[in-house]
This record gives structure tokens, sequence and C-alpha cells, in this order.
């Protein structure tokens, strides 16, 4: 009995614990999407304290085209795809070389690759964006190379890792019918390593999309902005709207939490593979 | 035969020949590009000129900023290694044992690491800042009747402790996820061949949990370390540097590259570069020696 209450009363003390650090994480996030859902009057009565019933959507529109946030996130979903499907091709190619073929300095290389993730260059952006400036490449492909460069040493870590669990028979077997080593990556090596490669696409996309110094350098032009850099544009030009301002900010978060909330697995597994390198 | 085997070696170095150009441009280039630039000022594009070590000098010794800076960066770093760590072994611990809601829990403390720095950091900055009526978090407190603990949150004397919080609010997630991976690896009959020799709970913790655990915290140190010495973006949507205030070192090279002033940007990136790699040795020769002394075999 004793061991019994014991059990219960420590029970309650953790979850208690817990539940209110898991509220001070939720409660902001469902106050921004709340705020966002009122009028600027009604959230000067209650700073956003009670529900948004019934809810006024007007502020999303007005995010969207005057805050010009649709051709943020346009942009932001634009470099986003491409610097990923970028650093899929080249990285699991790459992969692909260091754990299956021969090739002289193999060994260097891909420690060279590894060493880059471990040397910290706080000021890494410096460089890279003197040197754009003299390539004339201070546009989307300069960002999107830019980008490809910092995801490149983590994805051709995991995939490798992921490669050289394989067997070799099935790459035999195709070798045999007549494939290529092109053919392999493509039509063996890649499709077996599809879990690796979700955790590739969804760590990459979230550091895409969350990118901020360099593109704050780069694009002075507003067309070209992502949605990190307009978001801080937008509270530059409107500081006083709370409600307009919780609007853009849930437009920029939403798709983060359900990607998220879908692939939250993979996300916490390349998390815990970039610790471990590092 | 050995030109084919030529051939086929240059075949197969192809596959990396793309990683490795991008890779040479944007790393390799770059990386000795900072110590050329450091001996030079100018903006860097148009402008340039050899000045030896004049920049370092002038960072390290006249530069008061750059140390006020580095000490921000420091007091942050603190609050992060003591207070954001301990939180998140407590969580840690706290779901390690939950079978059922353990995952719930998961989820939702690693929410925040994942939303971008500029979207929490603005997000905190509505809840914060003093404007008309006195902020928000201000009239949340006067309503439930807790009107003395309201602040000016951004104001002067607490910006920088209020800045750490938040960076703290942000990262915990991050390190309980780890910790927690870690504390899972721990093999259960460890605990129950303790508890049947008699060993109580906080035992087991500090003989078992804890010299086990080293490693990963020693991780985690060097990490929360290397991540918050460099955050920079997440302070400048909170406080846009609170004129100094709470400018840390990655902000200051940002606004001296902002200001074409590209030499004393890669001077201070290099000698912050040295300090993280310093410390981070440091670290590990800590990590191992302690290692050592409890007789953790494990790497």
């Amino acid at each position: 009995m004793y061991y019994q209450t014991k059990k219960v009363v420590i029970l309650i003390v953790v979850h208690t614990f817990l539940m209110s650090v898991a509220l001070s994480c939720i409660f902001p996030l469902l106050w921004m999407v709340n705020v966002s859902l009122k009028t600027e009057v009604d959230f000067r009565n209650d700073m956003g304290l009670k529900l948004a019933i019934p809810p006024y959507w007007g502020n999303y529109p007005r995010a969207l085209i005057e805050g010009k946030l649709l051709f943020y996130f346009i942009n932001s979903v634009f470099y986003t795809f491409i610097t990923v499907l970028g650093i899929v091709i080249v990285s699991s190619l790459a992969a692909f070389s260091f754990s299956r073929l021969k090739f002289p300095f193999k060994n260097v290389i891909f420690f060279i690759f590894l060493a880059a993730m471990m040397i910290p260059l706080p000021a890494g952006f410096v460089p890279v964006y003197i040197l754009l400036n003299k390539l004339h490449l201070v546009n989307r492909s300069g960002y999107v190379l830019a980008m490809m460069n910092m995801g490149l040493s983590l994805s051709i870590y995991l995939l490798k890792t992921f490669f050289d669990q394989l067997p070799h028979d099935l790459e035999d077997a195709a070798r045999i019918d007549g494939c290529n080593k092109l053919g392999i990556w493509w039509n063996v090596a890649l499709p077996l390593v599809k879990p690796a490669l979700a955790v590739v696409i969804v760590f990459n996309s979230l550091n895409v999309w969350n990118e901020f110094v360099l593109a704050s350098l780069m694009f002075t032009e507003e067309k070209l902005m992502p949605l990190q850099v307009g978001l801080m544009e937008f509270y530059n030009r409107n500081i006083v709207e709370h409600t307009l301002l919780s609007a853009s900010l849930t437009i920029a978060a939403i798709p983060i939490i359900l990607l998220y909330l879908r692939m939250q697995r993979q996300i916490i597994k390349g998390i815990t593979a970039g610790a471990i390198v590092g | 035969m050995n030109k084919f085997s030529l051939r086929e070696k240059f075949t197969n170095f192809s596959f990396v020949l793309p990683a490795l150009i991008i890779f040479s441009i944007f790393y390799l280039y770059p990386f000795f590009y900072t110590f050329w630039l450091s001996f030079h000022k100018g903006d860097g594009i148009f402008i340039l000129e050899f000045v030896g070590l004049a920049n370092f000098k002038e960072v390290i010794i006249f530069d008061k900023d750059w140390w006020s800076s580095l000490y921000n960066g420091t007091f942050i770093t603190l609050w992060a290694l003591t207070f954001q760590n301990i939180l998140a072994f407590m969580l840690a611990l706290g779901v390690d044992k939950l079978t059922k809601t353990g995952k719930f829990y998961r989820v939702i403390f690693f929410i925040l690491p994942v939303l971008s720095e500029i979207i929490i950091g603005l997000l905190m900055r509505e809840l914060l800042v003093s404007g008309q009526g006195g902020g928000v978090l201000n009239f949340w407190l006067n309503r439930l009747g807790l009107g003395y603990l309201a602040r000016d949150w951004l104001g002067k004397e607490r910006v920088l402790l209020t800045t750490a919080l938040v960076h703290c609010w942000k990262g915990f997630g991050w390190a309980f996820v780890i910790l927690l991976a870690g504390l899972q690896t721990i093999p259960e009959q460890l605990y129950e061949s303790a508890r049947i020799d008699g060993a109580n709970s906080f035992q087991c913790f500090f003989k078992i949990t804890l010299p086990l655990m080293l490693p990963v915290v020693a991780l985690v140190f060097i990490l929360t370390i290397l991540g918050t010495m460099q955050a920079f973006a997440m302070i400048l949507a909170l406080t846009r540097g609170a004129g100094g205030l709470t400018e840390v070192p990655v902000m200051r090279i940002y606004n001296h590259l902002r200001g074409n002033q590209v030499g004393l940007a890669c001077a201070e990136g290099i000698i912050l570069g040295a300090i993280l790699i310093t410390v981070s040795f440091i670290m590990m020769y800590i990590s191992k020696k302690l290692r050592e002394k409890y007789g953790v075999l494990s790497n």
C-alpha cells in the first residue's frame, strides 16, 4: 500500500512538472494563432486571452497581399525545393561513391568533408558573401549553391553509413544484368536507402527554410526575399498591429509545425546524427 | 588493362566531383579566404588594402565593444549551460520512465527548436515589448493579480537576462532530445541488479545514470557552447541589439560586414573560432579525465 501511494505521488509530481513545461511551449504558439484571428480593436481589450470566436479571417489576406508574405512564401518554397533537390542528388552520388567505388585519396576526401562539420566558422558567411559578390552570383542561384554546401557534409555522412549497411548481392545482380554504376545508384541503391533520404530531405528542408543570415545579406530586393528575411522586413514596416504580425508569424510557422508533426521521427534522427558527428 | 583502370578510377571519382566542387568553392576556399581577408581593410569587393595584423590589434586591444559582445555571448551561454541543460536533463529523466505519454512530451518539447529563430524572436518580442498598455505579458500578470511581477522586460537593466531566458526556452527541447536518446541506451538490467543489491534511487542515479551519461552530457555541453556563442538571428529579432546591450559576437561580425569593414569581421570570426575550438578541446579533455575517473569504458 505504502509503495503504491509513493508511486502515484511520484507520478503526479513528474507529470505536473512535465505538463507545466509543455504548457510554456504550447501556450505562446496557441496565443499567436488566436491573436491572428482577432481584430486589432478586439485584441486591445483582452490582449488575446479570450478565444477568437467567431474567428476573424481578415488578417490573413492582408498579411499575404499587403504584407507581401505570399511572395516571400513562394520564394522560400522555391529556395527550399531546389536546394534540397540539389543536396539529395549531389550528396547521394558522393555517398554512394565513398561507400562502394574505389578511387585514389578517397578516405582523405571523405575525412575533409567530415572535418568541415567539426570546425566552427562563426564568420563563415563573410567570405562566402564576398565571394558571391565577386562571382556576380548575388542572386537566386548563388544563394541556392551556397545553401547546398551547408547541407552537404551531414547528408553525405548519413547516406554513406546507410549505403555501407546494404548487402552487395543486389548490386552484383544488377551489374551482371548489365547495369552501369549510374544505373545501380539510381535503380538499386537509392530506393533501398529511402528512410535515410527522408531524414536528409526533412532535415535540410528545415535548415533552408529557417536560414536567415546569408539570405538577409544577399537579398535586398523585396521580390527575392525568403520568408525569414521577409518577416523581419514586415516587422520593421509594421510595428503596431499585433494581429497582423501574429497572422504573418502563423503563416510562417504552420508549414513547419505540420511537417514536424508528420515527420518528427526523421527530424529527431537528423538532429541526433548531427550531434553525434559534431 | 592499365588504361581501363585509370578510366574506371575517373568514372568513380566523377561521382564525388559535384559535391567536391561545391564544397571547395563554398567551404574550403572561403575558409582560407577568411584569413587572407583578415589582413586587409576595405569592403572586400572594390577596395582592399593590406594592413597586416592591424585588424587583430584593433579588435583585441582597442575594441571594447568586441569584448562586451563576448561577455554578452558568454553570459547567455552560461545560462544555457546551467539552466537550459539542467532543465532538459530533469525533463529527460522524467520522460525516460514514462512509456505511454513519453512520446507526447517529446513531440511537444521539440516544437520550439524546429521553429525558426526569427519566428521565436518576433513572437517573444510581441509578448514582452512594452508599448502602449505596458506590454502583453505585463497585462496578463496584472490580470492574474501578479502585477508586482510586471517588468520592462526588454528595458535596459533586464534585456540581457530576458534574451538568455528566451534562448534557453527555445533551446531546451534540443538538449532534451539528445539527453533522452542517451538515457534510453542505458540497459534496464543495470538498474534492476542495482536494486536487487539494495541501492535506492539516489544511489542508482549517481552510480549508474550519471557516469554512463557523461559522454552524452559532455557532447551536449560542447554543442551548447558552440551553438549559443554563435547564436544571432533570434537575438536580432528579439532585441535588435538593444543599443549594444545584447550585441553578441556574431551580430558584431554581421554588422561589420554590413558596414563594409570586412577585415575586422574576418579577424573577429577567426578570434571567436579559435576561442570556440580551444574551449571544445578543454571540454573534451575534462570529459575524458572524468570518464577515466569513473571507469566508464565506452568511447
